[in-house]
């Protein structure tokens, strides 16, 4: 178990290795920084004065060392844009990108896991029909159009909800289920086939033989089998949440880190993109590691 | 090194390949009268392929059935709206944008850059996808080793962020969007084509061919490409409308498609400007993104349907 | 002596397309409390399907019809699904062909097998945790207390099915229904695992319905044995005069398709018999086994009724003294 999990961490510091190399030679392709801060009235004297104060007359693989050192002791830089520095913009927004992700992820457990479950117990009839064309819906709406779509009707048609900004719970509503809504038929769709499998399984008909109740049977002995996936599932979904939150949060002004992203990226802070990009994919990692020991936790079989 | 653990974890295997549920597996009988028999007794299958063809015609005549140039501006009629509501008219079905241009024939113009966008990402990822895939699952062994660590790598980076920044800094065109796309979304292909040609190599049919003495590529080509054409087809179908939605998404945040190029996304975008007196604006261009997506998910469904009937419950 | 289970006329219909395939075709029998009956017959005969139609436990889209079922007293047939769950599992008890697959794997050995007592019985944890140790030990199960802590997947197949009989055995019932509990098990522990069950029965006084295909075991525990062929009764009668004087030419088939221990001389070649069983979808006319039949003749095809004499049952067209005639050649051809 231990060898087991030292190679997933080894492999997973690997991937992280490569990503901040792609992320970084990315972001350095995007033309001359300096001429971007100086403006296009800049004298020669002056861009080399802005290049040797960011460091960018150093060759590219020092800058690189030196980017990836400091990102390591938490040191992303400053942001060309914000007079702040790249982690402290990052930490002031995270907790809202946060909230939304835990909030999208309660809508999709509380729409995926009942439908799914109930169209698993009655297959082929008027309620899988539903689950069924909820997941089709969702998987073909665009989730900035739904969620322009909400804001026409629950903000400006009825206003109960506020349309855009993250300074209250209230605004995270909207959002939560535009996002959530998007990643619930998957979830979906795994619950119900995880529940059919089990529920055709051998020790389904024993407890029903012990005389148990059907609710019982489908949440004690059905349901502990067929979450093992989607428990596992879920913590992933949470990692692509905050990719897709760049989406959503642009359409609400969520100041999150994924708005931040969108604006970063349109003005070409690098420092900022680099230190997002690198965040994400560091929190996907982690997350898939995280979802393999939950995983390992809830089965038996392999938990040792 | 040989209990190497599978890079891809069980978990992210299954979330690529769970939106596309269980894959056709063995030689799909496309022409196969049964296939035909159950094509047509699939409602789904064939509401989705109706709705296809409807939108791939609109897409290809669209100088014929569009009223007007799509271009062409008007300040005098602008945000005239659209025939079922009040001050509408059938000189502008669908109305027009904010600024006079008819709304009908940049819909109709829309269909090209979605279908585009679609078709050729799809094309270009399934070839990086199915060649990785059919790669690391024919070879295993450290080939399988070394594609699995790009597998996971892709899967790491966040493919909003990264197509946004790639085109931010390269500059946005259609064949940028197609190629920033078409690199990023191979995932899936790769790796369901992966474990689908591992399924298929320990066949028997597979096996006596390479006890024959076929050679490798002869191998693949004849024996696995077959018997994996349905998986393909079905993930092909589902990544096409993906790669639809992301077009729209990135057209939206303003970083695709280029005004005053007829994109879906882009019109939802210019849109929301009028979101409170003129919301169809947004509706209707939205609506138009949502069904191709629809028509396509469904078809993909269906397919998968028709060619794994022991599948279905 | 009561009976405590009570079963006439029951069939089990499932609907094929637009047909009707009737697996089960007006079964009748009874079962004491201390008494056992063997079920014999070959795969697809209906054996299974009549103790999951008693148990209440059938597939959704099968049918279930009798004149009666009861289980003491109680008309199970008109027993809401509330009253069933109050007896199965408590009074009455199942165990499975697949010890492998019927337990939960997410859950501990002691688990399980205190969930039935907690669920049918106001008892607190320790005293079903108590129950739980006690009856491991006495399926033989060593470490019993261990055990308990265990997944099923850290324990062997006939481990297993030990856990599966004292989870039968955990409310103290009256009637058990075995269905072919040890055909996944290795050889050498099926014997051991039926004998078990016996015993068992005997210990706690209960009613066993064993359904097997083990001849060998049925002659060792069973009091009464009932043959079934094509979702029909064949023979019944007790396991003395089922053994002694076959009547019916399918079980007299079946033992020479089986050694019978004492009976059997070494080195004897076992007979089989050719055919197969006729389709079940729609009615079938006449007697069912006669196009496998050694002894068949004219008037087979239209003979379909269960012959009576000395509480022995047979349904064949041959009468009782032309039936005992075949028994006594067979027997002798033996010796």
């Amino acid at each position: 178990m231990l060898g087991y999990l030292a190679q997933r961490l080894g492999l997973a510091v690997l991937v992280c290795l490569t990503v901040s190399l792609i992320t970084f030679s990315l972001l350095s392709a995007s033309g001359d920084i300096a001429s971007a801060i100086a403006g296009e009235e800049a004298t020669p004297q002056q861009l080399a004065e802005i290049r040797a104060e960011l460091g960018l007359d150093r060759p590219w693989l020092v800058r690189y060392l030196g980017w990836l050192g400091g990102a390591l002791q938490g040191d992303f830089g400053d942001s060309l844009f914000f007079r702040e520095t790249v982690a402290d913009l990052i930490i002031h927004r995270l907790p809202n990108t946060l909230l939304l992700a835990a909030m999208s992820l309660g809508v999709m457990l509380s729409l995926a896991i009942p439908l799914g479950m109930l169209a698993a117990f009655r297959p082929n009839t008027w309620i899988d029909r539903l689950a069924l064309s909820i997941a089709v819906l969702g998987q073909a709406m665009p989730n900035f159009w739904f969620g322009l779509i909400l804001i026409v009707v629950f903000a400006l048609n009825f206003g109960v909800l506020p349309a855009s900004g993250s300074s209250t719970t209230w605004h995270f509503i909207m959002p939560a289920i535009a996002l959530g809504y998007y990643a619930t038929p998957p979830m979906m769709r795994l619950t119900r086939a995880g529940m059919i499998e089990v529920l055709g399984q051998d020790y389904i008909r024993t407890a029903h033989a012990k005389g148990l109740s059907m609710k019982r049977v489908l949440f004690k002995h059905a349901l502990r089998n067929a979450i093992i996936p989607v428990v596992a599932l879920t913590v992933v979904q949470f990692g692509n949440m905050l990719g897709g939150s760049v989406v959503i949060e642009t359409v609400f002004g969520i100041q999150g880190v994924g708005y931040l992203a969108w604006e970063s990226i349109t003005r070409l802070d690098v420092p900022v993109v680099q230190a997002l990009m690198l965040l994400v994919a560091v929190f996907y990692i982690v997350l898939v590691l995280v979802s393999d020991f939950v995983n390992a936790w809830l089965d038996p079989k392999i938990r040792k | 090194m040989s209990s190497f653990p599978d890079p891809t974890s069980q978990v992210t295997e299954q979330a690529a390949g769970e939106a596309a549920g269980p894959l056709p597996v063995g030689r799909a009988r496309w022409r196969d009268r049964d296939f035909t028999r159950r094509a047509l007794k699939h409602t789904a299958f064939l509401l989705g392929c109706t709705i296809i063809v409807l939108i791939l015609a609109m897409a290809l005549l669209a100088p014929l059935i569009a009223p007007y140039d799509p271009y062409a501006q008007s300040m005098a009629n602008r945000l005239v709206p659209p025939i079922w509501m009040d001050g509408g008219s059938w000189v502008h079905p669908l109305g027009t944008d904010g600024l006079g241009r008819d709304y009908l024939s940049r819909i109709i113009y829309g269909a090209r850059i979605s279908l585009l966008i679609g078709t050729f990402t799809v094309l270009c990822s399934g070839l990086i996808g199915t060649t990785l895939g059919v790669l690391a699952g024919y070879f295993g062994g450290r080939v399988d080793l070394v594609i699995n660590f790009i597998i996971m790598t892709r899967l790491t980076l966040p493919v909003i962020m990264v197509a946004l920044a790639v085109v931010a800094i390269v500059g946005s065109s259609l064949t940028v969007v197609i190629l920033v796309l078409g690199l990023l979304l191979w995932d899936r292909f790769a790796v369901v084509m992966r474990s689908a040609v591992m399924q298929v190599r320990s066949q028997e049919y597979v096996q006596s061919a390479r006890a024959l003495g076929c050679s490798t590529p002869y191998i693949i080509v004849r024996e696995i490409m077959p018997n994996i054409f349905g998986s393909l087809v079905v993930i092909a179908t589902f990544e096409m409308a993906n790669a639809i939605l992301l077009e729209a998404a990135l057209s939206f945040l303003g970083l695709g498609v280029q005004p005053p190029i007829p994109s879906w996304g882009l019109m939802v975008a210019e849109g929301r400007n009028y979101l409170l007196f003129d919301p169809w604006l947004i509706m209707i261009p939205g609506f138009a993104i949502f069904m191709l997506v629809l028509a396509i998910n469904l078809m993909g469904d269906g397919l998968r349907d028709i060619l794994t009937p022991e599948n279905r419950n | 002596m009561s009976n405590i289970l009570e079963v006439e006329n029951l069939r089990v219909d499932i609907p094929v397309g637009n047909q009707t395939l009737h697996a089960v075709r007006g079964i009748s029998f009874s079962l004491a409390r201390g008494e056992t009956l063997c079920i014999v017959g070959e795969s697809g005969c209906g054996k299974s399907l009549t103790s999951l139609a008693v148990m209440g436990l059938l597939p959704r889209a099968a049918r279930r019809s009798a004149d009666r079922l009861e289980f003491d007293g109680i008309d199970l047939m008109r027993a809401s699904r509330r009253q069933m769950q109050k007896i199965r599992g408590n009074r009455l008890s199942m165990i499975f062909q697949e010890p492998m697959t019927s337990l939960n794997p997410a859950y501990t050995i002691g688990d399980q097998l205190e969930e039935v007592m907690l669920w049918h019985q106001k008892v607190p944890r320790e005293k079903a945790r108590e129950r739980a140790v006690f009856l491991l030990e006495k399926v033989g199960i060593t470490g019993a207390a261990k055990r308990l802590s265990q997944y099923p997947h850290q324990l062997s197949g006939g481990l297993r099915q030990r856990v599966m009989i004292a989870m039968s055995l955990m409310c103290g019932p009256s009637v058990i229904i075995a269905d072919e509990p040890t055909t996944a098990l290795d050889v050498t522990i099926q014997a051991q695992i039926l004998l078990l069950l016996s015993e068992l029965q005997r210990e706690f006084d209960m009613g066993l319905v064993l359904i097997t295909h083990d001849l060998g075991v049925v002659a060792r525990i069973a009091d009464r044995v009932m043959v079934m062929y094509a979702g029909q009764v064949v023979e019944h009668g007790s396991a003395k005069a089922v053994f002694e004087t076959p009547l019916h030419p399918y079980t007299r088939g079946l033992m020479e398709c089986m050694p019978i221990p004492g009976k059997t001389p070494p080195g004897q070649h076992l007979g089989s018999i050719p055919g197969i069983v006729p389709s079940l979808i729609g009615e079938i006319e006449g007697c069912a086994f006669r196009d496998r039949c050694p002894v068949a003749r004219a008037g087979c095809e239209r003979f379909d009724e269960l012959r009576r004499a000395d509480g022995h049952a047979w349904r064949c067209i041959m009468d009782a003294q032309e039936a005992r005639g075949h028994a006594a050649a067979r027997e002798e051809a033996h010796q």
